[in-house]
């Protein structure tokens, strides 16, 4: 019994070796998304594209989408942009972008010289959308699945890596076990 | 000399860093204001690593100051404002986590540590106890030693 108690400490060093070891190389800054397993919000909003027309949550409806949310005054979305240009024209991916917190002149302008990957753009410039999910800084991407359920969130640029490595395999997830 | 100037010159900036926030709300009583300052004390910010809502400049720290001050307009309880905001963003934002199954070990390790302290605390004392009130017993042939040596010590004194 004695002797036991002369190797606690070394015991107790190692637990709490094993647990500090598993934080590292996690990035803090990277946060769960708390809609994980909710529908994307309600909201009603206009389109970027045409102002006449109202876009609502129906939109993720029916098939597996990727939710983008971006604005021009984000380097870091300059910096995806032909990542999601690549994955909209050469994967098929159905990207519905969140423009956010920024003004539809310069949105379209951003469009029109860079190219469009979106299949549909809503228009936040108050940013109510982005603050119902959650949103802390773009770019964010989520993956939606056909009932319009948040799966995942990346916060931070996708690009091929994020695609192949994390991206994709959730979608991959949700094809097959839905 | 030159430390004292350099604390005092801290001294005087440290205010600065905390007087940026700007964005004025109006509250009909002291203890409104009040109550929005204590929730927003107690919010963190989650773009920033470690910072409350309230003093963080963000752009999303000021959109949450803003949506706590509208769910306080509309008569919401603190608990339905904090609830409101932790469905959006997580219990990140919590710097007081809720007591449940899954954090119930981070409240209870003050406790643990305390308990574990005040057993080992009580394990010395009861062990030196037990060490002091054993009274040293002499075997017969010691006795007989010590009578001999003060024996000794007395004829020493006479001499």
């Amino acid at each position: 019994m004695k002797r036991f108690f002369l190797f606690l400490p070394l015991l107790i060093a190692v637990v709490l070796g094993v647990v500090l070891f598993a934080g590292i190389g996690k990035d803090p800054t990277k946060l769960e998304s708390a809609l994980i397993g909710k529908p994307v919000p309600a909201f009603s909003l206009k389109d970027l594209n045409t102002p006449e027309t109202q876009l609502n949550e129906t939109l993720f409806k029916g098939k597996v989408q990727l939710l983008n949310v971006w604005g021009t005054w984000c380097p870091a979305c300059r910096d995806e942009h032909d990542d999601l240009m690549w994955l909209a024209e050469d994967e098929g991916v159905s990207i519905v972008g969140l423009n956010y917190k920024d003004n539809r002149d310069d949105a379209l302008v951003w469009l029109d010289r860079l190219g469009n990957p979106y299949s549909t753009s809503i228009y936040d410039p108050r940013g109510t959308l982005g603050f119902d999910l959650g949103v802390y800084g773009a770019p964010e991407t989520f993956v939606i699945d056909e009932q319009g359920v948040v799966r995942y969130r990346h916060v931070g640029v996708v690009n091929e890596k994020v695609w192949r490595e994390t991206l994709l395999p959730v979608i991959n997830d949700i094809r097959e076990n839905g | 000399m030159a430390r004292f100037a350099l604390v005092a010159l801290l001294l005087l900036l440290a205010p600065m860093a905390s007087a940026q926030v700007t964005d004025v709300y109006n509250f009909e009583t002291t203890q409104q204001e009040q109550r929005f300052q204590d929730l927003i004390e107690e919010l963190r910010c989650p773009k920033c690593q470690n910072q409350n809502i309230a003093d963080s400049n963000s752009p999303i720290s000021k959109d949450m100051r803003a949506e706590v001050y509208r769910r306080m307009r509309a008569g919401e309880s603190n608990d339905q404002i904090v609830g409101a905001l932790v469905d959006r963003f997580g219990e990140f934002i919590l710097y007081r986590p809720q007591v449940e199954k899954r954090t119930i070990l981070l409240w209870a390790t003050p406790a643990i540590a305390v308990l574990g302290g005040l057993l080992v605390v009580i394990g010395v004392i009861v062990r030196s106890r037990r060490q002091t009130n054993e009274t040293p017993e002499l075997t017969a042939e010691e006795k007989a030693r010590v009578a001999k040596i003060l024996a000794e010590d007395d004829q020493d004194k006479r001499a």
